[in-house]
């Protein structure tokens, strides 16, 4: 049964990815000096990249709730049996070696007149995936359109993102964030993030510095997790994940979640320190195709803290349900 | 900047006006016209197509989709004058065939690429014979319809005898601009995947082999983000199967007379499909594979990827047979018939169900008690430990049959020091995993450890479905090796990627980051690829023979292509006698424009 004990030795190890993950995010936002240097750890390139960035930030800062996972790992049956992450090991093969100074291109043996080869993988590819295009309707008939929407150009490890999310009611754009980020690839599955946020809506607007990972940890959970920097000090974290729950090949379920904190009140946009607000809601969408699909939801919103006393103080409820359809599509 | 460069396809495809889509002839498919040398004129240019409904422009080779079967004899210099007539820069490579590299096709590497109405002479001689394929080297050219078969006779008349001979170029098509289809698969790797794991699988093996059983199946995927159904990058979502340019519904037929023995030519041209091919009711006598004969075996099917030919030889006693092939995963197939005379058809069997992969091809051997198959790094296996549960799973369908060929001698390898090319040491490849440092990259989602090494799996889908199917293991070329030297040197490549990005490269590093591969002229090479991810990739080095041998270092076969497994592990040799550049890349053609390719300097 030695199968079974190795896939379940596995499962710690990488639940601890999301773990520390999570944890790590906590960090970068209690400060924005922890911030630069979270930042730092998670996008130079040198640093060891992957489960194990997180892990290890994880691990300095908060050693109890991490160490057992890792040790865990490093028990692991076949010692090395590590086949995802990880570093490599002082006497990993150099991928060169085998090139004895050739180069591509030139020098002996090429032809008069040949240029060098260029094949897709220099290639810069895009798309732009609206995930959630939906209205909203709540209880109270404060009903609204909603968007969210990510589109990425660039090449496989360096690209642009953009992410976009707001809420229309009335004809008027009510509360929106715009994120232009550039993406950078440290492991097989999570990408670092950095750029800037925009603020648009009923309140004031406000610019962030944005500071974040993106990926997909063990068992396909989709998790997004962003610090931001603000004017006189102002810090945020938002924290999202969502999962595609396949009942049949077109019928998808997708529960989803996004948290969001704020380092210092702002009485002008309702958002109170603390944990402002969470969101939990599923959502079951048929794919007509891959690329596009209709969908409706349910999904709770309530908002914490000095948050719902702001929200409270305006007229508003500090929890809701609401009601969601709309279509999801991609090119 | 290169015309090759992946961009170059989509002037030549659909996105034309449709006043000038007016001017453009239909392609003649179906059985291509046949060249007889030594000298041959091909010209290429755009022709419109319709496969079972499904239209589009087309580039193609004397306006025939396949391009036509050019026949030649061994030992003649050929002149093959190729005209473009497309609005890029393309090219035609002669796959498997020894020649100089100046003359071997690859734009950017062997020769300039024949520019917009221009014409190239490529001349030769043949130093070889048997059933090779032609194609260009120039974008998606090739998944277009630049293909076509290459026949070689013996100087000294056919070894191999047959009535009658058909050539069965097996192709596919995308139905849509194949630099869209790899787009999607830019922004969805498992875009066009028509098997992933759904609920409802989950239900079903709840319900017949308990809750702890499903969910033990499935943990190992879920928790690594690999997907057992990860077959083939493409499906019929966006393929047409085609054999000699027919959709199924057109029924290619190759005729024969009562009491005949039939050769059939196979080759394998297409951009994305493994195929699965048979011929229910007869036995199919393999007699030659990659154009080199090879002991006669005799098969109920067999695979064989793009870029691999196979000669079959059959008896047919009734007057018709469905000629079969259904791709790897499971979505389609490509069909003829093989009949006494035209008009006539034979029931077209059902796709066999997915099989999902395995641990074994996940995790290579696990799961042979004892672990002889190869050892990490800087871990000894523990040879008393007993990896036996790998196989639980209720769709595992590795049996431990299959692990049979595994040579237990190759423990003797298991000594090699962190390097393992002791000259000493190289009567067998070595055993010891070394993972190139650019393996921890972004562009890498597993790493196999403990490789497999035997060559009797026929592989995900084929396993104990009840049919002989071929394996690596049953070929053995006829004559024996090319050269008599053993291994002098030991080069180990990885096959690396990462679905989730559509990422392909060799050693974690794409073409464009990497660099040449040197062969030392005259020297006798063994040449380990080590597969690192869960798909099967068809290598195909140009300008040399790849001589396949046993994990105990027996040489096997003489091929130019060899499909590696997920975490297998083979080696070959290689005699470096082809001075020049060359190229050395897998034959799915996306995975190839992803830069799972090298450039090979041989110096």
């Amino acid at each position: 049964m030695n199968g079974i004990k190795f896939s379940w030795r596995l499962a710690p190890t990488t639940l601890a990815e999301a773990v520390s993950l999570s944890l790590t995010l906590l960090l970068l936002a209690s400060g924005s000096s922890v911030l630069a240097q979270g930042h730092q750890s998670h996008s130079s390139p040198q640093t060891a990249v992957g489960p194990d960035a997180f892990q290890s930030a994880a691990a300095r800062a908060t050693p109890d709730a991490s160490s057992t996972p890792i040790a865990d790992s490093a028990t692991m049956d076949h010692g090395s049996m590590q086949m995802q992450g990880g570093s490599p090991p002082e006497d990993a093969r150099d991928p060169n070696a085998y090139s004895e100074g050739f180069e591509r291109g030139t020098g002996e043996h090429v032809p008069p007149g040949v240029t060098r080869l260029e094949l897709g993988d220099q290639h810069a590819f895009g798309n732009l995936r609206v995930n959630r295009l939906e209205r909203v309707w709540t209880r109270r008939g404060s009903n609204l359109t909603s968007y969210d929407l990510q589109g990425r150009f660039g090449r496989d490890f360096d690209y642009l993102v953009v992410k976009a999310e707001g809420e229309v009611a009335k004809g008027k754009l009510h509360d929106s964030r715009t994120e232009f980020l550039w993406a950078h690839a440290v492991a097989g599955y999570w990408d670092t993030q950095l750029g800037v946020r925009l603020d648009k809506g009923t309140g004031r607007s406000r610019e962030w510095l944005a500071a974040g990972i993106q990926g997909l940890a063990p068992y396909w959970f989709d998790l997004s997790a962003t610090a931001y920097l603000g004017n006189g000090g102002r810090t945020a974290l938002r924290l999202d994940g969502e999962y595609d729950w396949r009942l049949t090949q077109k019928l998808i379920l997708k529960p989803r979640t996004e948290w969001t904190f704020y380092g210092k009140d702002d009485r002008e946009n309702g958002r109170g320190k603390g944990l402002s607000t969470a969101t939990a809601g599923v959502r079951l969408r048929y794919e007509i195709t891959r690329q596009i699909a209709p969908y409706v939801g349910v999904e709770w919103q309530k908002s914490f803290g000095r948050t719902s006393d702001f929200v409270r103080a305006s007229g508003g409820r500090d929890s809701q349900t609401r009601w969601v359809a709309g279509l999801s599509f991609w090119f | 900047m290169q015309a090759l460069a992946a961009g170059g396809a989509f002037g030549a495809f659909g996105h034309l006006p449709a006043w000038s889509q007016e001017t453009l002839v239909a392609a003649r498919t179906g059985t291509p016209p046949e060249l007889r040398g030594p000298n041959f004129d091909l010209t290429l240019a755009e022709t419109t197509v319709n496969f079972d409904g499904r239209t589009g422009i087309a580039t193609t080779i004397n306006g025939s989709l396949p391009g036509p079967t050019l026949r030649m004899r061994e030992g003649e210099t050929v002149t093959i004058r190729v005209t473009n007539r497309l609005r890029e820069t393309a090219s035609i490579h002669w796959h498997g065939i020894i020649l100089p590299f100046q003359m071997d096709g690859v734009p950017g590497v062997s020769f300039a690429g024949i520019a917009p109405g221009e014409t190239f002479t490529y001349r030769y001689t043949l130093e070889q014979s048997g059933t090779y394929w032609y194609h260009s080297h120039s974008g998606m050219q090739e998944l277009t319809g630049i293909y076509g078969a290459m026949i070689v006779e013996p100087r000294d008349g056919e070894r191999i005898r047959a009535d009658r001979e058909h050539v069965v170029l097996l192709s596919d098509w995308t139905g849509t601009d194949p630099m869209r289809a790899l787009h999607k698969l830019k922004a969805q790797g498992d875009v066009f995947n028509q098997n992933r794991p759904v609920m409802r699988e989950l239900l079903r093996d709840v319900r017949t082999s308990g809750l702890s059983a499903a969910l033990r199946e499935r943990d190992m995927w879920n928790a690594m983000r690999m997907s057992p159904t990860d077959l083939a990058d493409l499906s019929s979502t966006v393929l047409s199967y085609l054999i000699n340019g027919s959709a199924p519904g057109a029924n290619w037929t190759a005729q024969f007379k009562r009491g005949e023995r039939v050769r059939l030519r196979c080759i394998n041209g297409a951009g994305n499909t493994f195929y699965d091919v048979r011929l229910p009711g007869l036995k199919l006598t393999v007699v030659q594979m990659d154009g080199q004969d090879v002991e006669p075996v005799t098969v109920d099917e067999f695979r064989f990827g793009p870029g691999q030919t196979c000669d079959v030889l059959v008896q047919p006693t009734d007057d018709v047979y469905t000629i079969y092939a259904q791709s790897m995963d499971r979505t389609g197939y490509a069909r003829g018939t093989l009949a006494v005379r035209q008009g006539l058809s034979a029931p077209v069997p059902a796709l066999d169900t997915v099989q999902w992969l395995t641990m074994a091809d996940m995790m290579g051997g696990m799961d042979h008690g004892g672990g002889h198959g190869a050892q990490t790094q800087s871990h000894q296996i523990d040879s008393g430990s007993n990896h036996g549960g790998m196989n639980h799973s209720a769709k595992g369908g590795m049996n431990h049959g299959a692990m049979g060929g595994m040579d237990h001698g190759s423990m003797s390898g298991m000594n090699h020091g962190a390097h393992g090319t002791a000259s000493n040491d190289l009567a067998k490849p070595s055993t010891t995993v070394r993972h190139a440092r650019t393996e921890w990259g972004p562009g890498t989602d597993m790493r196999v450890d403990m490789p497999r090494t035997n060559l009797d799996d026929p592989g995900v889908g084929l396993r104990n479905n009840g049919r002989r199917v071929l394996n690596l293991a049953d070929l053995k070329t006829i004559g024996g090796p090319l050269d008599p030297r053993g291994a002098e040197r030991e080069m180990e490549l990885h096959l690396t990627g990462n679905m989730e990005r559509y990422t392909w490269s060799l050693d974690g590093l794409a073409f464009a980051d990497s660099k040449p591969l040197r062969f030392r002229y005259g020297e006798r090479l063994r040449v380990i690829l080590h597969n690192d991810t869960m798909m099967t990739h068809p290598m195909h080095l140009h300008g040399m023979w790849s001589e396949l041998e046993s994990p105990g270092g027996e040489f096997l076969a003489r091929l130019h292509t060899i499909p590696v497994q997920p975490a297998q592990r083979v080696s070959f040799l290689v005699t470096a006698d082809a001075l020049g550049r060359w190229v050395w890349h897998c034959h799915l053609m996306f995975h190839m424009d992803m830069g799972m390719f090298r450039e090979v300097v041989v110096a």
